[in-house]
């Protein structure tokens, strides 16, 4: 499969960065953000992005709040939650309202990798079922 | 804290000093005024009543000599009428009037004599030798001739003995004569000297001159003119009692009641000494004042007593409240330190993620082949390495020390303890294989459910088992994970075979930042953490150990009837 298309969302611009050139090195295509409304740009802009790495601590709108507008307005788009003071809290309801995973910062370059093939994979099949879905409904319909 | 305890020491004194001031002047008031009020109400009503009883006896006295003095008149006067002159003239009837007198009215009358106008005794009958006596002089006879009747005052008179005087005048064939009776003084006397009450008391008779009649008890001088002085010589005389207190030489106080006798001619005079009189009152007064002293001092001693007492409990109070302050406070800063905490860490995890994040990408460059060859390359990647080491530290204590910080994620839930306990046992499976620990649960079946937050008990097990793991990790050992129910506790017993715990850290386990492990690899927060968890849900938990044999952690948490499951 097409290595994932991600979206690195967080405040802290050394992070993203550093972060972006690694995934980037490990083939990973990725896009960044810095704040929230650019996330939502960025994502309108971008239909292909597979996935969304999300900072729980932004100022503005909080890590929550911005989960939901993403599951609304792209519903497939999966959500990896990273927490950097350990609200559990946070995280729980986070995956309760749709986010794949959540990941406490600092975090292991491995597992991170492991959570985006996950994700990634989810997405792109849940995409084939509905295109499926759709290409037996114009089939039916012709007969 | 001498310094406080010496500041507040004064305070404390000045305390008790009031206090015992308050007391004593609160008990004393009423006391006292109870006290005195019937002190004085006694005193007053039993002086009246002393005085009473004196003015009675006087007036007694008073009445009987007087009806005394009547009746001889009387009976002298009857015979100089019923008698007459010419009878009484003869000394052989004379002689035996006296006689006959003398037998019925015992002897009062010691001799009897007729005078005639010329003052010449011309008949006599008595035991004196007085017969033809010349009395022109005297003052008797001549106050006889003036009046009806004279009675006189004591003198010593011819016969040179004291005695007094009846005389009667009559007159016969219009010439007068004068019937003239003696009186025994003694047989007087004994009449005044019978006024005798308590001790000192005794009774006297003075005249106008102020001139004894009788013989007092103590011989004294008395004072002269006016009935010794007891009057007022101007002012009209009174017929009624009198009570006056006066002061001898000696300074000592008497009472004197006096009494006008004979028609205003002599005084009866009563005399006792005042404290001989008031004795019985005197008596009373000196137990009272006694009493009042002993319970004085009873009540100073036991007002300072309780003073003491109660600032003794003040100050106890005053140091648990001291006490409690302080704990107040040490919360209050627990608490703000928690939170400061919680901003710090997230402050902190932030630039720590960077870090590592920025070690990482060092590591990652460093796969390139450029740098394979590089001599530094074993350094190089020691050094990332050690970054990670750190930077994964970092993220452990902050994390730790957010969930200290933490007070939620405490929702209640009923859970099976057993099942919590298993669940716990197999996340820390793996780990205590790697380092050769065996985990072996006994749960006692059918124990009730416990109402606490799950995650902070697997929060608790977790850390007693990797505690466990940790100190047993070079040798390996076994952990016992026992749960058993006694009466209305549960008891969870973590039991390792360890190297065991020594006695003088015993103490400090539970301490916030205690730690035996080597850097990098404790924070020091687990067990404190642990403490607090079970003590919230009102619980306890305790550890016993044995060099070189193991340790046990008993955790026992109180259950409740209802939910058995």
């Amino acid at each position: 499969m097409l290595e994932p298309i991600v979206l690195l969302v967080d405040d802290e611009a050394p992070f993203v960065d550093t972060m972006t050139k690694r995934l980037t090195k490990r083939k990973l295509t990725v896009f960044k953000s810095y704040s929230w409304e650019e996330a939502l740009e960025t994502l309108k802009e971008n239909s292909q992005i597979d996935l969304v790495i999300l900072d729980v601590k932004m100022p503005g709108m909080d890590g929550i709040e911005t989960l939901k507008e993403i599951r609304k307005e792209f519903p497939l788009v999966e959500v990896i939650m990273l927490t950097g003071h350990a609200t559990v809290e946070t995280s729980i309801e986070g995956m309760r309202l749709g986010a794949f995973d959540y990941l406490m910062k600092p975090c292991d370059m491995d597992v991170l990798i492991e959570k985006v093939n996950a994700a990634t994979k989810k997405k792109r099949d849940h995409e084939e079922k509905i295109r499926e879905a759709r290409v037996s409904n114009i089939l039916k319909a012709r007969t | 804290m001498p310094k406080t305890k010496q500041s507040l020491s004064p305070y404390y004194r000045s305390l008790t000093l009031n206090m015992t001031v308050a007391i004593i002047v609160v008990s004393f008031i009423p006391v006292f005024l109870v006290g005195s009020t019937i002190y004085y109400n006694f005193y007053a009503s039993y002086q009246e009543k002393v005085y009473a009883h004196l003015e009675e006896l006087v007036e007694k006295h008073r009445q009987q000599i007087d009806a005394f003095l009547v009746d001889k008149l009387a009976d002298i006067r009857f015979l100089s009428r019923n008698l007459g002159f010419a009878n009484l003239s003869n000394e052989a009837f004379l002689q035996s009037t006296l006689a006959s007198l003398q037998r019925n009215y015992r002897p009062v009358f010691v001799d009897l004599g007729v005078v005639n106008g010329a003052g010449q005794q011309v008949a006599y009958a008595g035991p004196f030798k007085l017969a033809e006596a010349v009395y022109t002089e005297t003052d008797w006879f001549q106050q006889a001739m003036n009046k009806e009747y004279v009675i006189s005052d004591v003198f010593l008179g011819l016969r040179r003995l004291p005695h007094f005087i009846i005389a009667v005048k009559n007159t016969i064939n219009g010439e007068p004569w004068i019937l003239r009776a003696t009186i025994d003084f003694v047989a007087f006397n004994d009449l005044v000297e019978n006024i005798r009450v308590g001790e000192t008391g005794f009774a006297y008779i003075l005249n106008r001159r102020g001139e004894f009649q009788t013989k007092p008890l103590i011989d004294f001088v008395p004072s002269e003119g006016c009935y010794g002085h007891f009057f007022d010589c101007e002012k009209e005389l009174n017929d009624d009692v009198a009570i006056t207190e006066r002061e001898d030489e000696d300074g000592k106080k008497n009472i004197y009641v006096t009494a006008l006798l004979k028609d205003k001619d002599w005084l009866l005079v009563y005399r006792q000494e005042s404290a001989d009189a008031f004795s019985d009152l005197r008596r009373a007064q000196f137990i009272s004042v006694v009493i009042f002293i002993i319970g004085g001092v009873s009540i100073i001693m036991m007002a300072s007593m309780l003073s003491i007492r109660q600032v003794g409990r003040i100050k106890e109070a005053d140091r648990a409240k001291e006490l409690m302050n302080e704990q107040v406070i040490e919360t209050g800063k627990l608490a703000s330190i928690g939170e400061l905490a919680a901003g710090i860490a997230h402050e902190i995890n932030n630039p720590v993620a960077i870090m590592v994040e920025e070690a990482g990408w060092i590591q990652d460059l460093l796969e390139e082949e450029d740098f394979a060859r590089s001599e530094n390359l074993d350094e190089f990647e020691r050094a990332l390495k050690q970054i990670n080491t750190q930077g994964k530290r970092c993220k452990e204590i902050t994390h730790k020390l957010l969930s200290f910080a933490r007070k939620t994620d405490a929702r209640l839930q009923e859970f099976s303890i057993n099942d919590l306990i298993e669940e716990v046992v197999g996340l820390s499976e793996q780990r205590a294989k790697y380092a050769k620990v065996t985990i072996t649960p006994q749960l006692e079946a059918n124990l009730p459910a416990i109402q606490a937050s799950p995650s902070e008990m697997q929060q608790v097990f977790l850390n007693l088992i990797n505690n466990a793991v940790d100190a047993m990790e070079r040798q390996g050992g076994e952990i016992i994970v026992a749960t058993r129910r006694e009466k209305d506790q549960l008891f969870i017993e973590v039991r390792d075979t360890g190297p065991g715990i020594p006695p003088a850290n015993l103490d400090r386990i539970f301490d916030p930042f205690y730690t035996t492990k080597p850097v990098g690899k404790g924070t020091g927060l687990g067990l404190s953490i642990c403490y607090g968890i079970i003590k919230k849900m009102g619980g306890d938990i305790s550890v016993d150990s044995t060099m070189d044999e193991g340790t046990t952690f008993v955790i026992k948490i109180p259950v409740r009837e209802e939910h058995v499951g």
